[in-house]
């Protein structure tokens, strides 16, 4: 550690105010906060300092989701090597690589043009650079299907970043979570590139096996016919987004989450609590319905419902901060989610604008349980005087 | 009449709304057609040239009637004014250009409720005289039109690949066609119209301090 410290002491001088490099002081200190804490001491308001700043926080979070990740590279090499019927003739290290090289390039596009973009903002406002972006660059892969072209994952985190970061001010202003506004965008502009049958397997050129199909058991069960595979959509092994296809890598993100108490416990027990619910509510008017008589723990293991609940909802930015508004916020979203997937055909996969609808509310449900406390409050120091 | 046609202060009333006094990104007047009806660059422009003409006339039937119209009645009679001259825009256009009366349909006679027409009204034309009032009409609609073409030129340019209806970005390029591209469906969609205008209510701001707000 001592020669990386020699360095930016080193560094320092070409950096400052007035130096040659001056334009690149944010960078320097952007860089070095990442290895070191700041010596700083605050000057003004409260003076106790944790070292779990936001940096050691979002590390924490890319840690939690390391799991996904590994498994959806996995998983992109199996179902690449399953389409094209060599499964058998391949080993995990073959199947792992082949998803590694596929899964790399968008993890490279979404940190090099976000963190681009975030540089540029940082100096031209001359502002520190700010960390949102750490988790947010690595939730955005996660989350595309195999097959998006890179630069669309370039332009939808541009937008994100710029119109949804920048634009309110930057880390911690946001009143949406980026990551999911990014596959919004992507959603909305290029619909072809974001459903159908063929953008969730990458067949690398190859030709498919007969009877290949590459639907999402999503896909599936909103076209009436869900056929859930319990076991392998439980550890991953489906069609899917990037990230997500993976409950039991996500419950491990989730354990280390709630374990450094940075993932809030109550949204996401509410977010599967609304989940269950509502799909309890569905199934009782199913009928011959087979999508509503769908169980709600088979809602829970495939599309992104538990990728969102765990990474998405639990964003301390974009989420409520009261204690009881983490309740509601869950539990709406748990149920717009399960409401959206089956009611709506034309969304297939409803966590996405559940969690953005919700993220949009956030601020009102806190504004009310705070007033509510307030008035609770006030009437009890009315009797007592 | 002391000053001339073209003196500095006429000359102000017609430059000032295309820049810095912009009905649309500084007054935030007629957003909704803005939204409405700039996907193409052709009924955009055709929009900006009947809502220039409707507000320039109205403006000056209502100077020259400024003496005449009692003050209780006067939004009516503004009303009137303003809903006789759409009629006319509105039915030469079905006349001259019958397609492009077709794709902007109902907002054509729309114009009536254009907060930009009834602003001008109230705020110029019933205390100035006609020739000012004609310049301020030509102005406001300049520059509502201006911000109509850029909105359309990037709209139509991203989210359909042409302009004016011609094709812009070669069809071999599409991922239809084995290339790489694909349109922007969220540019044909108005939450992108009203990114658009957003975007450009920030470059003007950043650019002019003056319109700044602390």
């Amino acid at each position: 550690m001592k020669f990386i410290q020699k360095f930016f002491e080193n560094t320092k001088p070409y950096v400052q105010k007035g130096a040659k490099y001056q334009w690149l002081h944010s960078v320097h200190d952007g860089m070095f906060t990442l290895f070191f804490v700041q010596k700083n001491t605050s000057k003004s308001g409260s003076h106790i300092h944790d070292y779990t700043d936001l940096k050691r926080t979002m590390g924490i979070v890319v840690l939690a989701l390391i799991p996904a990740l590994l498994m959806g590279m996995y998983n992109t090499g199996y179902q690449h090597f399953a389409a094209i019927g060599e499964l058998a003739d391949s080993n995990f290290w073959e199947i792992f690589f082949y998803g590694f090289l596929r899964v790399m390039p968008f993890i490279m596009v979404s940190y090099i043009v976000g963190l681009g973009i975030e540089f540029v903002f940082a100096q031209m406002r001359g502002h520190e650079i700010q960390e949102g972006f750490l988790v947010s660059g690595i939730l955005i892969p996660l989350i595309m299907p195999i097959n998006t072209p890179l630069w669309m994952v370039a332009i939808s985190t541009a937008f994100a970043v710029v119109f949804v970061k920048e634009v309110f001010g930057g880390t911690g202003m946001n009143i949406w979570n980026p990551a999911l506004v990014a596959r919004a965008f992507l959603f909305f502009a290029y619909p072809s590139q974001m459903s159908g049958d063929s953008v969730w397997v990458s067949l690398g050129g190859q030709k498919a096996v007969d009877g290949f199909s590459g639907a999402t058991p999503m896909a599936q069960a909103a076209a009436g016919q869900p056929n859930v595979d319990v076991w392998n959509s439980f550890i991953g092994l489906i069609p899917g987004s990037i990230g997500e296809t993976s409950t039991l890598a996500i419950l491990i993100g989730a354990a280390i989450l709630i374990m450094t108490g940075i993932g809030s416990w109550k949204i996401i027990f509410a977010t599967f609590a609304g989940g269950a619910a509502m799909g309890l509510i569905l199934n009782a008017f199913a009928g011959t319905n087979a999508y509503m008589a769908l169980p709600f723990w088979e809602h829970f293991i495939i599309g992104g419902f538990a990728f969102g609940a765990v990474f998405m909802a639990t964003d301390p930015v974009s989420g409520t901060q009261t204690e009881r508004g983490k309740w509601i916020y869950g539990f709406l979203i748990g149920v717009l989610a399960i409401m959206i997937r089956v009611i709506n055909p034309a969304y297939p996969e409803g966590m996405m604008l559940a969690i953005l609808l919700m993220n949009t509310f956030a601020p009102l449900i806190d504004h009310y349980i705070v007033e509510g406390s307030i008035k609770k409050r006030l009437k009890r120091a009315k009797v007592n005087a | 009449m002391s000053e001339g046609l073209f003196s500095k202060k006429n000359i102000g009333l017609l430059a000032d709304p295309i820049g810095s006094n912009n009905p649309i990104t500084v007054q935030v007047l007629g957003i909704c057609s803005a939204l409405a009806v700039t996907a193409q660059l052709k009924p955009a422009f055709v929009m900006a040239l009947s809502v220039t003409v409707v507000v320039a006339f109205g403006n000056v039937i209502i100077s020259l009637l400024r003496n005449t119209i009692p003050n209780r009645i006067r939004i009516i009679v503004q009303l009137v004014v303003i809903a006789a001259l759409v009629i006319i825009v509105d039915q030469f256009l079905k006349a001259f250009v019958y397609d492009v009366s077709k794709q902007l349909s109902v907002f054509v006679g729309l114009i009536i409720t254009n907060c930009i027409l009834m602003g001008r009204l109230e705020a110029f034309a019933l205390g100035n005289k006609p020739w000012p009032s004609f310049l301020d009409g030509i102005g406001n609609g300049a520059g509502y039109g201006l911000i109509l073409i850029i909105i359309a030129f990037f709209r139509e340019l991203l989210g359909s690949g042409t302009l004016w209806g011609y094709r812009i970005i070669p069809e071999s390029w599409y991922i239809a066609n084995g290339g790489f591209y694909s349109n922007n469906g969220m540019m044909i969609l108005p939450p992108m119209a009203l990114i658009t205008v957003g975007v450009i209510i920030w470059v003007q701001r950043s650019r002019n301090p003056k319109l700044q707000e602390k």
